[in-house]
């Protein structure tokens, strides 16, 4: 096949994945076409023609290499796992903050009450103290915004990963097959950190399990 | 002339725990008389009520009224115009406060901030106390 043939079967071809895909077309159709284009390059080929094949098979082991190492970064398991836990964690902490900082003032409205009982001197000192943990207390506000910003980046981190997972829904499924099987490290999956408040077990269900447990 | 400590003050922001934290550093600074709101409608909604407020201090960032909006309706509100408005708020970009400045704020408050601060901004708008 000359040049000139191959370029109009490479146009061909990516004009008619164009017309059935739009432009968002997956790796595997790229590596499909340049496949077929060194199939058909058989026969005697000039010098260029080689340049080109060369060229197409470097080209094809770039995009093998590519989706490997995509599939090797589990998208399926960032979307599914690392995503929405990373979520929970920080609504968690967002609720952890507010309890704690209401705590907090729980405590500095009780000192604020005493106030008029005791005798003057004390009384502005608390009274400075009370306000400085007020000022304090902005934290909360503050954390919440910040916290707020990082979860509206995950969404679209998760956006992106979900394109990801279509366009490579097969090599993934190739990669957990790989795994299966494969060791797991124990003790490393029991070391999860504080549990969501909604899924996590009372000292008093502890207790009861261990009791349970003899 | 002296400032009203009975004035009525609302305070607006979506977060119940910085609500709290502004009406007691307020009660400090001497003020008693504070109504919340939790966003921008709620507020017009009070402000419109009947009673009359001395002063708004107001976050930015609510949903689905934000303190910019609020601020705006107030201004274009032929009763309200005039209320004074100081927005406290975590947004400290200078097209913020360009924006809230065009819009008539009175006075423009950065989280965090201190009681000092509030004291301070609160007497630009007010008068001394």
């Amino acid at each position: 096949m000359s040049r000139d043939d191959a370029e109009t079967a490479l146009q061909k071809r990516l004009d008619m994945i164009r017309a059935a895909r739009g432009n968002a077309v997956p790796l595997e159709d790229v590596a499909e076409v340049v496949r077929a284009i060194l199939d058909t390059m058989t026969g005697e080929i000039s010098a260029g023609e080689l340049r080109v094949y060369g060229e197409l098979e470097a080209l094809a082991e770039v995009i093998r290499k590519t989706k490997q190492e995509i599939a090797d970064i589990r998208p399926d398991e960032i979307k599914d796992d690392f995503l929405p836990t990373a979520a929970d964690e920080l609504d968690a902490i967002v609720q952890s903050t507010e309890t704690a900082a209401n705590a907090i003032l729980d405590a500095v409205e009780a000192i604020e009450a005493v106030i008029p009982t005791v005798d003057a001197a004390a009384g502005e000192a608390l009274s400075n103290a009370t306000m400085r943990i007020y000022e304090g207390c902005n934290f909360q506000d503050l954390t919440g915004q910040r916290i707020s910003k990082v979860v509206n980046t995950l969404k679209q981190i998760e956006e992106r990963v979900n394109t990801l997972v279509a366009a490579f829904g097969e090599e993934i499924e190739q990669v957990l097959k790989q795994e299966d099987g494969a060791p797991r490290h124990a003790e490393a999956d029991l070391l999860n950190g504080p549990q969501h408040p909604d899924a996590a077990s009372s000292q008093d269900e502890i207790d009861a399990l261990l009791a349970s447990l003899g | 002339m002296a400032v009203d400590m009975n004035m009525r003050i609302l305070i607006v922001d979506d977060y119940k725990t910085m609500l709290r934290i502004i009406r007691n550093l307020l009660k400090q600074l001497g003020f008693n008389n504070i109504d919340e709101a939790t966003d921008g409608s709620m507020a017009l909604q009070i402000l419109r009520s009947g009673n009359t407020y001395g002063l708004v201090i107001s976050d930015w960032n609510m949903e689905p009224m934000t303190g910019l909006q609020l601020l705006r309706e107030v201004r274009a509100d032929a009763h309200l115009k005039s209320l004074p408005f100081i927005m406290v708020t975590a947004e400290s970009k200078t097209e913020n406060v360009i924006a809230a400045k065009q819009a008539g704020v009175s006075n423009y408050i950065v989280k965090p901030f201190n009681a000092e601060t509030l004291k301070t901004k609160m007497s630009s708008v007010l008068g001394d106390f």
